[in-house]
């Protein structure tokens, strides 16, 4: 009996990828261009919920300021783009600084002429950033609510330094790569973008394998110790302050490779990536995927902006009572996610509700163990 | 300091915000000793493993344990020095199954660099095999542990607690909710573990404490009533009177 299970399993897993691959692949022939460029959105969104299933899902940590890294790994590519493309500009720098009269590039845009510096700073920038964040927070064992309210508080922050920042970032109008050059061709191009969602099914794949490999064996199991019981943790000779900071680190490093993705597909990264409502979404398409199932986080991600802007086309306005409807009932009646739910044999208990299956009489495994000896 | 004490509390207060939950205690243990601690409830008995563990720091006084001072240091640096701890209500990883609840306690060193690369080692893998047998959960390796009984956790805890190799064993009621017979078997089990290691337990269950056949501490109002084995601190007119009231059966 077990044994088939395995050898099921195994089944669908294979035609699960080969499915996966051939869609990938396939995408960009099947979908008309403003589906694909959607699609490859919602899929970079999938990295940074990805972090904030590491964080909340697997270590209890419930961020509520995901937008800051997200947006830093979003101006770290837009200000390449910007500097690459501005040869025809006066001063040589980004059309922009001329509307505040600015002639000399700021000095923190100067590594960015380097698209090997760009490469790196992406997703390490972010990581200090999320790293610094947490060490401070998380050595002062600041948890629960506490952490929650002051990662939105660190939101609001970076939302208003960058907003008001006109002479250094352009501030609230944010910086344009739609029509900026990236290797001799137009970043908003058809062609270009059909590379970016190629990329970008490529680094989710890459990031769910990365997370995979994250929380698989011991150090995984710290986390998840840590989230259930974090004195525990402590008295049997752990430091929970440094595995916290690793993965919130982590989860910063995602959500800025994840931002850059979004912005260069989008075609604009601006202070709106660090409102309020957009991280706590970031929170919700993970609770409704499933938390800690990783591959929950993902579908949640791509279905929940899919749903949206399907949504959005038919009955504009109506989205935000979906969404906050969805939210409601994941947390009453699925509290484990979709994901979740599948896995804790949810499918099964509601068709006996309804009394279509044959209910279970003692436990999963005594059954299986007399149905195999019925066999003998 | 004498060298014979493994540990050494001198002059302990602990004052929460005026309410003294211990005063002035003082308590040595030896290297290989089994030590039960037992005190009416508020005695301080629980803020004194807090003490020793780091989770509370004490207003005045000092804690030696092998010679260094714990005061100040925090807890999980405590538990790599060789104390671990059993909590009141079993405290264990309900969500990770029983082996790798054992693997997280056999694990060294305990860094995420250790954690994340490299496999466990086979000598930590018999040694979960071996304290699998002890606890008698044998069979249970690949059970959820938020699928055990009471009892069951409560020995789970205890096997993790000796998977750390710790010097000194603080146990807090280990035999709160057990059977009768679960209750003898920890008992022994306790016994057993003293010699090699140097034990304390806190609990109320008389019969319990009786059959651990060792020294006793009596708690109360924050400082060391009394010392001495069962039949001693049983004459002990004090303790009659704060604590066992008349004798007991």
């Amino acid at each position: 009996m077990s044994l088939s299970k395995i050898k099921f399993d195994k089944k669908i897993v294979l035609s699960f990828w080969i499915i996966l691959i051939a869609l990938i692949i396939a995408a960009p022939t099947l979908l008309p261009v403003f589906r694909l460029n959607l699609l490859g959105r919602y899929l970079s969104l999938s990295i940074v919920a990805l972090g904030v299933d590491l964080i909340w899902g697997y270590t209890g940590l419930l961020s509520l300021g995901q937008g800051i890294f997200f947006a830093l790994g979003g101006y770290c590519a837009a200000m390449y783009l910007q500097i690459t493309s501005s040869s025809e500009f006066p001063n040589n720098i980004p059309e922009f600084f001329a509307l505040y009269g600015v002639e000399k590039l700021p000095f923190f845009w100067e590594p960015f002429r380097s698209p090997v510096f760009t490469f790196f700073a992406i997703w390490i920038i972010p990581a200090l950033v999320a790293g610094l964040i947490g060490f401070l927070v998380f050595r002062n064992r600041i948890k629960g609510v506490y952490f929650s309210i002051l990662t939105q508080a660190s939101l609001l922050v970076f939302f208003n330094f960058f907003n008001g920042q006109q002479k250094l970032i352009n501030g609230t109008n944010g910086l344009k790569t739609d029509v900026t050059q990236l290797f001799g061709q137009m970043v908003g191009s058809e062609s270009m973008q059909r590379i970016f969602f190629w990329i970008t099914a490529i680094l989710v794949i890459t990031a769910w394998f990365f997370a995979k490999w994250v929380v698989k064996g011991r150090f995984g199991n710290i986390l998840i110790g840590i989230r259930d019981d974090e004195p525990r943790v402590r008295f049997t000779g752990y430091n929970p302050v440094i595995f916290k900071t690793i993965i919130f680190s982590i989860a910063g490093g995602l959500a800025g490779i994840s931002g850059a993705l979004y912005t260069v597909q989008s075609g604009i990264v601006s202070p709106q990536f660090m409102t309020v409502p957009f991280s706590i979404e970031m929170v919700i398409w993970v609770a409704v995927g499933g938390r800690g199932t990783l591959l929950g986080a993902i579908l949640g991600a791509v279905f929940i902006n899919y749903a949206k802007s399907l949504v959005s086309e038919a009955l504009p306005a109506s989205w935000m009572f979906i969404q906050g409807g969805l939210f409601i009932l994941v947390v009453t009646a699925l509290p484990e996610g979709v994901l979740g739910w599948i896995k804790g044999d949810g499918p099964r208990n509601l068709l006996q509700r309804f009394g279509l299956r044959r209910k279970i009489e003692t436990y999963p495994s005594l059954e299986i163990n007399s149905k195999e000896k019925h066999n003998e | 300091m004498n060298n014979k004490y493994l540990l050494n509390l001198i002059d302990i207060t602990v004052s929460f915000e005026g309410f003294l939950a211990l005063n002035k205690l003082n308590l040595n243990l030896k290297k290989g000793e089994l030590r039960a601690v037992i005190g009416p409830n508020g005695a301080g008995k629980t803020t004194f493993l807090d003490v020793i563990t780091g989770k509370v720091k004490p207003t005045k006084g000092e804690v030696i344990f092998k010679g260094r001072s714990l005061v100040g240091r925090k807890e999980h640096k405590i538990a790599r020095l060789g104390i671990g701890r059993k909590f009141q209500s079993p405290r264990i990883f309900e969500n990770l199954t029983v082996k790798e609840n054992l693997e997280l306690s056999v694990t060294t060193p305990k860094s995420p660099l250790n954690l994340i690369n490299k496999s466990i080692k086979d000598d930590q893998i018999n040694e979960i095999e071996r304290l699998m047998k002890i606890v008698n959960l044998p069979q249970k390796g690949d059970l959820k542990a938020g699928s055990l009984s009471h009892g069951q956790k409560q020995w789970l805890e205890i096997a993790m607690l000796v998977g750390q190799k710790p010097d000194l064993m603080l146990v807090d009621e280990p035999v709160a909710g057990l059977t009768d017979e679960e209750t003898d078997l920890t008992a022994d089990l306790l016994k057993s573990l003293s010699g090699e290691n140097t034990v304390v337990v806190i609990d109320h269950d008389m019969e319990f404490i009786r059959r651990l056949d060792s020294n006793v501490s009596v708690l109360n109002q924050g400082t060391v009533l009394c010392e001495g084995t069962m039949e001693t601190i049983q004459k002990d007119q004090k303790v009659i009177d704060v604590y066992l009231g008349r004798p007991e059966d």
